[in-house]
């Protein structure tokens, strides 16, 4: 077996040593579980492994033949449900919870031969921007064991960024993709809604959330968008891509009309992100693009929009959790006392903040002014991007206004905490694209570059993120962990 | 039910359960009395992650039904979710709809012998049924006092369409009657069993009375669980009556859910309500809005058999029938069916409506079976009709020959009459044999008659149709009678 | 925009959250401060603007009315709390 680290490895370059028989799949598995077993223990960004049956999968591609991506090792955010396999979504209200069915992505990912490593901590139903709300511990960034990786989709990031997975897949509902890449120095997409089936994600908020991969590079990213990206008949909300994905390899943005909405800029944005950005809109000018300005004159309603409607939907889609049919129960004298008893202990604070606050904004004569208010503001969030999106090809944003933050930092401010989403959450509420790369650092912590298009242009995202990043050159190893081998 | 000087005024709320093979957000069977839990999946247990995907058939089926009973279909639809906590309702909310139902307000005529009267309709809307909960531990496995329950989760996620009325019936009878034709309709285009001894046709009655000459309603009850028809009609009686009582009595009425009890045919007070439910009702969002086109309704419409109200006020044009008789032939289609086959036989409506609703519904009822089930074809019966009016058999004999026709099905009514001897003696001769014994054996009653008690003839009528076995042809047995008594 | 006690307690009974007193005071405070931001869409006339509940603008998505395979019984009821053989076992329903 050859010497070689599984730091900064692409699935691209896995693939192509197991196609070049360098090494076997229980090989390659083998690395990473030992990778995990070596750094997992800091980091906490996985849940659940299970080595043997990883390892009896890899073995399983290795006997059979393999083409493509097979036998490449991949790591999935909790929030999948796999069968069997425990799937927790991050809470103890799922303490011990096997689930009877694969979610649609789960059975793609098999399909295409790609091996489970495990499944990925995250906050508690995707409900947070740190996996500070993990019922099961925090996740720490590779690139410092101090700040938060980001969330929710934490563990996903944090795998990828410290070697323990090529590439792993995510949840995006406000953010919980983009904002854990850009604070991991790694790639991240939030597909069109309706790209990616929905089918076997437990739901957070069901008009908002979508799947997408986490890795290193955009071309990595956009394969493994290929692999999960599909029409299933099991979520009517979902039509797949509309074109075939296309791995870019273009170096220049020549004919493509860049904007910068210079007006979300003007508050509460981080120098050292700033900087990164304007060198970022002045390498994109410099590849060929045209970068003009435009405007999303009600993005600034956005995140009172989505704290409404996410914590609305939040609140029905977490009222199964009842310990009738599954889960932990604890037991009251009467089934109503049971109900009150079980999630009380279930549920953290902050999943009950949020259903609190959706089940207010439903409740009789509110209504109107909070969920009601809420959705037509989305409608404008929408006509503000159709208007941008007539006279641009994609948006040029940062993905958070700041780099990683220290633990605890906004854990008592809930609102500090759902500031972070406010470059991200527009996309989700007018269900748009967005692939989020790294665009440099600032104080040594990664920063993310967002790039934000029309519904269904994921290729045109993976070309403009494919130049982007070959120009800005990032070097996606944490340098704490440089010159480390497993 | 009206009492002097009070009108109740009724609006009915009612459930059909949709008659197609799958449940309405998941493709498990929908399929009554099968062994717990047999019928359950991922999506109808509410685990996580999964999704509703709505049946087709269960729409076009609502949106049938709606047609049927003349909503109007409206060109978007949407689902809402309907939140509330109870172990029957797995998800913790109902798929259901809200402002924005399937099928909006509507019409339904329903023909009565005082006259027909009119409901309106505020919508029809689908929704899920929830689970069963079967209670252990309490007297008579009733929920109150029981150790703990056992949820069967087979009937959940089953498709229901909510049928809501506007406050239009003033009576138990008008609710009966309007129930039961809506019961026939939705029947008749095979859009439910609707049964509501099993449960697929479910009616809670809202019940309020005023002072006749009111404008305004007045505080109505909501009245559960009323599992047939002839409940739903004491039932409502019974609030009636128990409403113009309190009132009466200087008392107001209290906003509250009651229950019928039958076997005291009094309504008690289930629960009060004073704290209206928070459903916190909002847009499904996994599933997108309904826009029926044109073409599928077209194409829904064209599909839809005669209905049971129409048909009756063409069997009053028609064949010149009597409303209640109309009513009573044509709010089955199996009998319809049967009945107007018999009239085509027959070639007379009135003629085939009195055999129809005389002595074919009588063996219906005694065999408890349906027309299609039953020996006696109309074409069968047209030939017993055909001998009866041609005079070859005689009305006593026909109803033996009748009940031949049931016995021996291969028969036709003209073999069994041969074969049993029940043809009609119209022989002068041997009739006026028979006449003079009579005649001979009576002589009290002789003198009586010729003393002016003319309607002794009944009796000799009755004696030689005695001896005859019933054969006796009726008109020369009177002309002999009379000659022979006249003609002292 | 501070809610009251009362308002608290009757969400938190709505949501089936068994808050303890402590909760209800915490949650108190920090939902109002919460619904203080959110509230200011609540003032904009948006009444001339659709809702939007989806992103994508599907409709009449269905299935065919045909049977797929179910669990089985053991399936079904393999994560259940409190299985019995009739099925999920709960507590008395009470009043």
């Amino acid at each position: 077996m050859a010497t070689f680290s599984t730091l900064g490895l692409t699935a691209e370059r896995a693939a192509a040593l197991l196609d070049a028989r360098e090494l076997s799949c229980e090989e390659l598995a083998a690395a990473y579980l030992e990778r995990i077993a070596a750094d997992d223990p800091a980091l906490h960004a996985f849940l659940h492994v299970d080595p043997e049956r990883t390892l009896e999968a890899a073995r399983r591609h290795d006997a059979s033949g393999r083409s493509g991506f097979a036998g490449v090792p991949i790591a999935l955010k909790d929030l999948f449900c796999t069968r069997g396999v425990p799937t927790t979504a991050g809470s103890r209200i799922l303490e011990g919870y096997r689930p009877v069915h694969d979610g649609d992505v789960v059975e793609r990912c098999q399909d295409a031969g790609l091996v489970s490593l495990g499944k990925t901590n995250m906050d508690e139903f995707a409900m947070g921007s740190s996996t500070e709300h993990s019922a099961y511990g925090p996740t720490r960034n590779p690139w410092d064991p101090e700040t938060v990786p980001g969330g929710s989709s934490g563990g996903s990031a944090a795998a990828v960024a410290a070697g323990l997975a090529p590439w792993s897949l995510g949840t995006d509902t406000g953010g919980s993709i983009r904002q854990p890449a850009a604070f991991t120095g790694t790639v991240g997409l939030k597909p069109t809604y309706g790209a990616v089936s929905r089918y076997g994600v437990v739901a957070f908020a069901s008009s908002l959330d979508q799947v997408g991969p986490f890795a290193l590079t955009v071309r990595d990213v956009a394969a493994l968008y290929a692999i999960v990206a599909a029409d299933d008949p099991r979520d009517t909300t979902n039509v797949g891509p509309a074109e075939a994905v296309v791995r870019p390899e273009g170096e220049d943005l020549r004919g493509l009309r860049l904007a910068v909405p210079r007006d979300q800029l003007t508050v509460g944005v981080d120098a050292g992100v700033l900087e990164r950005f304007e060198e970022a809109v002045a390498l994109a000018v410099s590849l060929g693009a045209e970068v003009g300005e435009c405007t999303l004159p009600h993005a600034s309603h956005g995140l009172a929009a989505y704290y409404l409607i996410a914590p609305a939907e939040a609140s029905a889609n977490l009222a199964r959790y009842d310990g009738v049919r599954y889960g932990p129960r604890t037991d009251g004298p009467d089934v109503q006392a049971m109900y009150e008893a079980t999630r009380h202990d279930g549920f953290g604070p902050e999943v009950k903040r949020r259903i609190m606050i959706g089940a207010y904004a439903l409740s009789a004569g509110y209504y109107d002014a909070y969920y009601g208010q809420a959705q037509r503001v989305r409608t404008l969030i929408r006509r503000d991007f159709d208007v941008a999106f007539a006279d641009y090809d994609a948006l040029l944003l940062p993905t958070t206004p700041t780099p990683a933050f220290r633990f605890g930092a906004k854990l008592d401010d809930p609102l500090a905490m759902y500031a972070n989403d406010v470059f991200t959450l527009p996309a989700n509420l007018a269900g748009l694209p967005g692939l989020s790369i790294p665009m440099g650092t600032s104080d040594g912590l990664p920063v993310g570059l967002q790039i934000v298009g029309p519904a269904f242009s994921e290729n045109r995202l993976f070309a403009v993120g494919h130049a982007l990043e070959r120009a800005i050159g990032f070097d996606p190893v944490p340098p704490r962990l440089q010159g480390v081998t497993s | 039910m009206s009492r002097d000087g009070w009108e109740a005024v009724i609006g009915l709320e009612i459930h059909v359960q949709l008659q197609t093979r799958t449940k309405m957000f998941c493709r498990c069977a929908n399929r009554y009395g099968d062994p717990p839990n047999t019928n359950v999946c991922q999506v109808c247990l509410a685990h996580p992650g999964v999704l509703p995907v709505p049946n087709r058939a269960a729409v076009h089926q609502a949106i049938r039904v709606g047609m049927a009973l003349g909503c109007t279909i409206p060109s978007w639809s949407q689902f809402h979710r309907k939140n509330y906590f109870y172990p029957d309702n797995p998800k913790a909310y109902q798929i259901s709809q809200y402002d924005s139902p399937l099928c909006g307000e509507g019409v339904f005529h329903v023909p009565a012998p005082g006259g027909a009267f009119e409901v309106r309709l505020e919508r029809a809307h689908i929704e899920e049924d929830a689970a069963k909960m079967i209670h252990a531990g309490g007297a008579g496995g009733r929920l109150t006092g029981s150790a703990s329950s056992v949820v069967d989760f087979n009937r959940a996620g089953t498709p229901l369409l909510e049928i809501v009325t506007r406050p239009d019936l003033h009576s138990g009878e008008d609710a009966r009657r309007f129930l039961n034709l809506l019961r026939a309709t939705i029947v008749a285009i095979g859009a439910s069993d609707a049964d509501m001894e099993k449960g697929s046709l479910r009616c809670d009655a809202n019940v309020s009375v005023r002072r006749v000459g009111d404008t305004a309603l007045g505080t109505k009850t909501e009245l559960k669980n009323m599992n047939s028809f002839r409940y739903l009609e004491r039932g409502i009686n019974a609030e009636i009556e128990r409403q113009i009582g309190v009132l009466e009595a200087g008392d107001r009425v209290r906003q509250a859910t009651m229950h019928y009890d039958v076997a005291t045919g009094t309504v008690h007070v289930l629960r009060s309500k004073e704290e209206a439910n928070d459903y916190r009702y909002f847009p499904e969002p996994d599933l997108v809005p309904l826009e029926p086109d044109a073409a599928l309704l077209d194409e829904l419409r064209a599909a839809l058999a005669e209905l049971p109200a129409a048909r009756i006020e063409r069997f009053v044009g028609q064949y010149g029938l009597p409303e209640p008789i109309a009513e009573a032939l044509g709010t089955g289609s199996e009998l319809a069916r049967w009945f107007e086959e018999l009239a085509r036989l027959v070639g007379d409506g009135r003629l085939a409506a009195n055999w129809t609703l005389g002595d074919f519904s009588a063996h219906l009822n005694a065999a408890g079976v349906v027309p299609a089930e039953s020996p006696v074809t109309p074409a069968r019966m047209a030939g017993l009709v055909r001998l009866v009016e041609s005079g070859a058999v005689g009305t006593a004999a026909a109803k033996q020959v009748f009940a031949g026709l049931v016995d021996d099905p291969d028969a036709s009514a003209e073999a069994i009459v041969e074969a049993r001897g029940l043809g009609q003696i119209g022989d002068e001769a041997a009739l006026a044999a028979v006449v003079d014994e009579v005649v001979a054996g009576n002589p009290a009653q002789v003198a009586q008659f010729r003393a002016g008690k003319v309607q002794l003839l009944g009796f000799f009528t009755g004696q030689v149709m005695r001896q005859t076995g019933g054969r006796a042809e009726p008109k020369t047995v009177q002309r002999l009678l009379r000659e022979r008594l006249d003609g002292s | 925009m501070a809610l009251t006690e009362q308002e608290i307690r009757h969400v938190a009974r709505l949501a089936r959250l068994g808050l303890r007193d402590d909760e209800v005071e915490r949650l108190g405070a920090e939902l109002s401060s919460i619904l203080a931001h959110v509230s200011a869409i609540s003032a904009l006339d948006l009444d001339d603007v659709p809702p939007t509940s989806h992103p994508l603008d599907l409709t009449n998505v269905l299935a065919d009315d045909e049977p797929r395979p179910c669990l089985s019984t053991e399936e079904a009821l393999l994560n259940a709390p409190d299985p019995a053989p009739e099925g999920f076992r709960v507590p008395p329903i009470g009043a």
